[in-house]
């Protein structure tokens, strides 16, 4: 029989042997990271309340230079993006789901920007359109411009163009339609359940 | 009116203030800096010359000196003119045009946000684009780029001059 | 009676509002609901532009004119392209030069046709212009990407010509087009021209007075409203334009219902001129050959072009290398704002906003 206890060392456990033996081995699944009524209940309401979501996204009227000119043609006459549910551009921040920054993001309007953002009340998504929004774009090289908005803003979708055509802009808004699909409200990081928001991409561009 | 008739008049009037003319694709002649607001405004009201729109102020950094430059244009005779007056870098000082022309207005605090040239006279002289802390004056050709925020690659600036 | 305390109180408007056509901010001091003066503040969307055409060469600086006055690209270009062939001596060929006419006309129609419609939203009639106006431009920028390549920041004027010559159709498919385009401007002016409640959001508002509009270097449609038929197409005549048989509007009224009534008049006088290029356009090459990495002779030139917006310039100067040593950009726009808050004085905060609309500013041409 006592060949089969394993060793115990008869010092005491340091915090980090503590710490050793209480991470698990292996990531503990989503589904029981939670108990079961809570995940029943999501498994529920998930479905109902993203279709609600993703097909009545409103944007805030926010535009900042030549891609702004594209997402208005993207909401008007040709290209109607109310078809897929961005019905009304919010002139209030606080009435709004969704934040297009359409333009290049300079040092001075930075922090409006943020300011805007802050306002937005949550569920709150980003889309940053365009190669200024991305990365500074044509601008990159200058002494006032903010190399992509990332640095400053959890992005959603990136929509690429310089300026993108109104379809490209709407077919961001499906990709963020087909992103809040796969969420749940178990994960997202505004009700308090632990999720996080996903910052990879900024991380490699910051100095530190 | 020709550039000649202009150049004469012009020195008639003001002698010394006049230091040197050219004609190359806009008449050119420069001033010196402190007899500028009385010779413009000479340009402005006198029948014959009527320059009434003052259409781009502007400088340039020459690397011994600044240039203010000013493009000058007639309605009524359609003669248009520029005007050029050279400031020393150390302290670069101009009179101010906003009294003659509000057009100045606008354009010089622009000057005086790029470059660092003082416009004496001019009601509002700000920083236009920029914000008041920003470190330097972007268009001088010593400015080395400081953004405030630190980026992993170094911004790209005159590398096309490598061409 | 005691009499009230008042005081004046400022009103921040912008960056970020529906109406400011871009990130505009102004401080405006109130007493009570009348204006009193009103602060501009730009640069939030200042780019650095002149700073980086030091550092490209002018080629590679086309793509930043695009992006400046950026409802206007062609424009733009020929501004700049013209200053180059101006500093640098190169000529262009008639078939270029008549394709550059057509496109600064149609994008003369759009500029004004959309400004139309977002002053019409500025004052209230909340998206239905807008609908109208963008209806008709989603047309003419087919043409531009059927030439160009990109709807909106076409970089389609080259230094010595165009980039490339028109494709199959293109032509008649702007005569088409053209022959249309009258109708429109009909129906336009039919639902806004004589409406009551435009008229009287219009008429007495923002009053520039002429010597007032040329003192403050206000140029193109918000001059000609005021009564000064100054248009650089006329006086310093440059491309082809001395060709072409059209008038250049004038009305008396210096208010901003005259401001929309002038670009109405102006849209048909564009088409005229449309009309002569399309029928005139002879066949040749479209570009001469210019040196990609283009090294002008020292010297410098400003050149200027009747942008839609008023006179666009471009002043360079060149050390003979292959940047530009100074590149300097005469903006419209920037100009024509001295004098907002002169017109705005006495007014109320939604005459303001019709003003703002009716002087026509894009921030990209603004803060560069």
């Amino acid at each position: 029989m006592s060949e089969d206890r394993p060793e115990v060392s008869e010092a005491t456990p340091t915090a980090e042997d503590l710490k050793r033996m209480l991470t698990p081995a292996e990531e503990v699944p989503a589904e029981i990271r939670h108990n079961v009524l809570l995940t029943t209940v999501a498994k529920v309401v998930d479905p109902v309340y993203n279709w609600s979501r993703r097909w009545s996204m409103w944007p805030v009227m926010f535009g900042l230079a030549c891609c702004a000119i594209e997402m208005i043609c993207a909401v008007a006459s040709r290209n109607d993006a109310a078809r897929f549910g961005i019905e009304i551009m919010r002139a209030s921040p606080r009435q709004a789901d969704l934040m297009f920054v359409a333009g290049t993001v300079t040092e001075k309007m930075l922090p409006q920007v943020l300011r805007i953002y802050n306002q937005m009340a949550e569920p709150k998504y980003v889309i940053a359109m365009g190669n200024c929004a991305i990365s500074g774009g044509p601008f990159a090289g200058s002494y006032s411009v903010v190399r992509g908005i990332d640095l400053y803003l959890p992005v959603d979708v990136y929509v690429p163009g310089c300026p993108p055509r109104p379809e490209a802009l709407i077919y961001g808004v499906m990709q963020l339609q087909e992103k809040i699909k796969r969420q749940s409200i178990l994960d997202v990081p505004w009700y308090g359940f632990g999720g996080e928001v996903d910052r990879t991409v900024a991380q490699d561009r910051r100095r530190r | 009116m020709k550039a000649t008739q202009i150049f004469q008049q012009l020195k008639l009037q003001f002698g010394d203030a006049i230091l040197s003319t050219a004609e190359d694709k806009w008449p050119v002649v420069y001033v010196k800096a402190e007899r500028l607001p009385e010779v413009v405004a000479h340009l402005r009201d006198s029948p014959g010359l009527d320059f009434d729109l003052l259409s781009s102020v502007t400088a340039v950094d020459y690397e011994d000196r600044f240039e203010t430059v000013y493009h000058l244009r007639s309605l009524k005779e359609g003669h248009t003119l520029v005007l050029k007056v050279r400031v020393s870098r150390d302290n670069p000082v101009v009179p101010s045009l906003t009294p003659l022309y509000q057009s100045a207005n606008l354009q010089e605090r622009e000057v005086y946000d790029f470059f660092g040239i003082r416009f004496e006279g001019h009601p509002n002289l700000k920083r236009l684009f920029l914000w008041e802390a920003f470190p330097g004056h972007p268009l001088r050709k010593d400015f080395r780029y400081t953004t405030s925020i630190s980026y992993a690659e170094p911004p790209e600036h005159e590398q096309a001059r490598e061409l | 009676m005691t009499t009230l305390k008042t005081e004046q109180f400022i009103l921040n408007i912008g960056p970020q509002h529906p109406s400011t056509h871009g990130v505009f901010r102004m401080m405006v001091t109130l007493d009570g609901e009348t204006i009193v003066d009103v602060d501009l503040v730009l640069g939030y969307l200042h780019r650095g532009v002149e700073k980086l055409a030091e550092g490209r060469t002018y080629l590679q600086s086309l793509p930043l004119t695009d992006r400046m006055d950026y409802i206007c690209s062609m424009s733009n270009n020929l501004a700049y392209c013209t200053a180059v062939e101006a500093l640098a001596g190169i000529t262009v060929p008639e078939r270029a030069e008549y394709i550059r006419v057509i496109m600064a006309e149609l994008t003369r129609v759009v500029n004004h046709i959309v400004c139309i419609g977002f002053y019409l939203n500025d004052l209230g009639a909340y998206f239905t212009p807008v609908l109208y106006c963008l209806r008709e431009r989603e047309k003419i920028l087919d043409l531009f990407e059927a030439a160009s390549g990109s709807r909106m920041t076409c970089n389609y004027i080259r230094f010595g010509g165009v980039a490339q010559d028109l494709p199959e159709g293109w032509l008649d498919q702007c005569r088409k087009l053209m022959a249309g385009f009258p109708a429109f401007i009909d129906e336009l002016e039919e639902l806004l021209s004589t409406n009551e409640i435009f008229l009287a959001r219009g008429r007495g508002i923002g009053v520039l007075p002429p010597d007032m509009a040329v003192n403050a270097g206000v140029t193109g449609p918000n001059l000609r409203a005021s009564g000064v038929a100054y248009d650089v197409r006329k006086a310093h005549p440059y491309s082809i334009y001395d060709r072409f048989d059209f008038a250049v509007p004038t009305l008396r009224g210096c208010d901003c219902y005259d401001r929309y009534m002038l670009r109405i008049l102006e849209i048909r006088q564009s088409l005229r001129i449309l009309e002569q290029a399309l029928r005139d356009i002879p066949a040749g090459e479209v570009q001469s050959k210019v040196p990609k990495a283009l090294r002008p002779p020292e010297g410098d030139v400003y050149h200027a072009i009747e942008g839609p917006k008023g006179e666009f310039g471009f002043y360079l100067v060149s050390d003979g290398s292959v940047s530009p040593y100074r590149w300097h950009v005469r903006s419209a726009t920037f100009i024509n704002l001295t004098v907002l808050p002169y017109l705005c004085r006495g007014h109320k905060i939604a005459d303001l906003i019709a003003i703002l609309g009716s002087l026509d500013n894009v921030m990209g041409e603004v803060d560069r």
